[in-house]
């Protein structure tokens, strides 16, 4: 059966100025709007009765003109419909444009456009699951949850050009943003009915490149409610990278840890004994260090209990006469008392010297104590190339740096998302 | 009954593509053609359909569920935010099945017969229901005016008037309608579906597209 194929773009007037008029959304378009005198115009009328004549206090301009057609998601479609809708919040008005897309045989798609940020919009055929949890209701959609993010009564402001629907200037639904950057869900409701969409942040570029649009797409101002945060993935991909570093980092402390030499060059065991009048000080038999300058370990181990010790220590170097002179204090108390057992510091002690050049060296050590203690027993182990894990930990340090840097910087960006939205922490 | 006779009213050649048809358009004369045991009985004329700009025709193929259908007949409804249609389609099996086009917006729903459905006086948006395991929320209701059959349809459907629909969604793809067109609503239950899944061949083309 072959139906007659009306001519596609119909070639009308406008009743109310007589300006040439298009209806290029076929059998589709139940409103027109006339560019010239912006007359609402009844479509399906053979004489395109006005509906309604509004006095637009500012006309706006499309971005995208009427009639321009792009290859959008591989179909071609063609920007039949503008709108311009605006919400009032505490005496200020927020109005952002609206593009109907139509395609034929795909149907109608919507870009929408606030300051810059675009959304490549569908109507919905699901219905998303509303539930509250907490003080903030959630759309669940396959599978998404979407955290609610305003409620207002949003209000065509200005028509241009054709729609499937009774379009009006001054008609209001009751708006819901629901968002999961970089994808939204918006529902409207009007008193017949409640519909969904789902729009998707898109970048402008796509948008000028897939109408071939002149000039530039203004940039964007602010952050949008379903922006997608520049911090790719969040905060939780950078933590990801930096639990991949860390073990990265442990493996290498951990390989240089098992090639390290741990040569113990000097090891001797001494005692002595408070109030005792000779000499206190006395030096070490000479040992040669070899191989790189590396670290030395010095480790002091007491029998020491309710006492303390104090130790002059000179490491010298027997070719060059250079002398490192430190100092240790050991002390260890226990006890008990009401509160159990108690213990302080400890009987040994542990310092690492860096960097210390191969040659003979000699260890000068003098102790010290309170002359009324009990005689101490002492050794001491110099361990040369000893690992470190100090640097493991400088590094680790450092490795932190990022993760909370874009943190706190994706701490900021999501702030400013919902600074525009009913949970913002000023709001009433 | 053989599938070829011949319009009472022009005599022009019927022809049946689905044998189960039992009402038909003579698509010389735009008679309203129903059977009458082995007879064909006019019952009307099809007023001229508006101009409507669904892209499927009479003979559009598709699947469904990778079952192939071909489009035989439609029922054409207008209401004041617009229209849409009713694509009648058979499926290979011989099963019939509703392809609708609302404003370019694609489902396919069967009747299922149903007992207990409620009276349209009793519905109200947001009322529940369970049918075969599914939970369905009325989320419109639709007072549309009938405007017109073409080919073939199941069963008699040419002398109504206005006719209330409810809309019934799912929060997945399924959805249902309740149709007041009889003293018994009838119930049909089916998916949206994207156009492209419907794999449709032989539509009807537009100039410049």
């Amino acid at each position: 059966m072959s139906a007659p194929h009306p001519p596609q773009v119909k070639a009308l007037n406008c009743p109310g100025c007589g300006a040439p008029l298009t209806i290029r959304g076929m059998a589709h378009t139940l409103t027109v709007v006339c560019p010239n005198c912006l007359s609402v115009l009844d479509a399906k009328d053979p004489n395109l009765q006005v509906l309604q004549q509004f006095e637009a206090q500012q006309r706006f301009e499309p971005l995208i003109p009427l009639g321009t057609r792009g290859k959008w998601h591989g179909d071609p479609y063609e920007v039949i419909g503008f709108q311009i809708r605006g919400i009032e919040v505490d005496g200020a008005v927020y109005t952002w444009a609206e593009y109907l897309l139509f395609n034929p045989y795909k149907g109608f798609r919507y870009l929408t456009e606030y300051q810059g940020h675009w959304n490549d919009v569908t109507v919905l055929r699901t219905m998303p699951e509303v539930t509250a949890m907490g003080p903030r209701p959630v759309a669940r959609y396959f599978g998404e949850v979407y955290k609610h993010f305003q409620t207002a009564e949003a209000e065509t402001r200005f028509v241009l050009g054709e729609f499937p629907w009774q379009v009006r200037v001054g008609e209001k639904v009751t708006a819901m943003d629901f968002v999961a950057p970089p994808r939204m869900l918006s529902s409207e409701t009007t008193a017949e009915e409640t519909t969904w969409s789902q729009g998707e942040y898109t970048p402008a570029a796509k948008i000028w490149e897939a109408f071939k649009l002149p000039g530039k797409p203004a940039a964007p101002v602010g952050v949008f409610e379903n922006q997608p945060s520049p911090y790719r993935g969040g905060p939780k991909h950078v933590w990801l990278m930096f639990l991949i570093l860390l073990a990265a980092l442990f493996v290498v402390a951990m390989f240089t840890s098992a090639i390290a030499a741990k040569q113990v060059v000097l090891q001797g065991d001494y005692s002595f004994t408070p109030g005792n009048t000779g000499e206190p000080s006395f030096v070490t038999p000479p040992f040669e260090m070899k191989g790189r300058p590396c670290n030395v370990e010095l480790s002091i181990r007491t029998d020491l209990s309710n006492n303390w010790a104090y130790f002059h220590l000179a490491l010298i170097n027997a070719d060059t006469g250079d002398a490192a002179d430190f100092g240790r204090e050991i002390s260890y108390y226990s006890g008990s008392d009401s509160d159990g057992s108690w213990s302080e510091g400890g009987p040994t002690d542990n310092v690492l010297i860096p960097t210390v050049a191969a040659g003979h060296y000699y260890l000068r050590v003098e102790p010290e104590m309170d002359a009324t203690g009990a005689p101490m027993h002492y050794s001491i182990q110099l361990r040369r190339d000893v690992p470190s894990m100090s640097y493991f930990w400088i590094a680790a340090l450092l490795l932190l740096i990022p993760p909370i840097f874009t943190t706190f910087r994706s701490i900021i960006f999501e702030s400013r998302r919902w600074a525009e939205s009913d949970y913002a922490p000023s709001s009433d | 009954m053989s599938t070829a006779a011949n319009c009472p009213n022009c005599g022009a050649p019927i022809r049946f593509r689905w044998s189960s048809a039992v009402q038909t358009v003579c698509e010389f004369c735009r008679s309203i053609l129903v059977r009458r045991d082995v007879n064909l009985e006019k019952v009307g004329t099809v007023a001229d359909l508006p101009e409507d700009a669904s892209p499927i025709q009479i003979a559009t193929e598709g699947t469904f569920h990778n079952r192939p259908f071909v489009a035989i007949g439609r029922i054409l409804y207008e209401y004041e935010q617009g229209g849409w249609n009713e694509w009648h389609v058979v499926f290979s099996d011989g099963v019939s099945g509703w392809l609708s086009d609302a404003q370019l917006q694609y489902a396919v729903s069967f009747l299922v017969p149903m007992q207990g459905l409620p009276p349209s006086e009793s519905l109200s948006r947001g009322q529940e229901f369970r049918w075969n395991n599914g939970l369905y929320e009325v989320t419109c209701l639709t007072r549309a005016h009938y405007r017109g059959v073409e080919g073939e349809l199941p069963f008699e459907y040419w002398d109504k008037a206005d006719v209330l629909f409810a809309d019934l969604g799912t929060h997945g793809v399924g959805f249902a309608t309740l149709d007041y067109s009889d003293p018994e609503p009838l119930l049909f239950l089916g998916e949206a579906v994207d156009f492209d899944a419907l794999h449709l061949k032989n539509l009807r083309q537009f100039e410049g597209w």
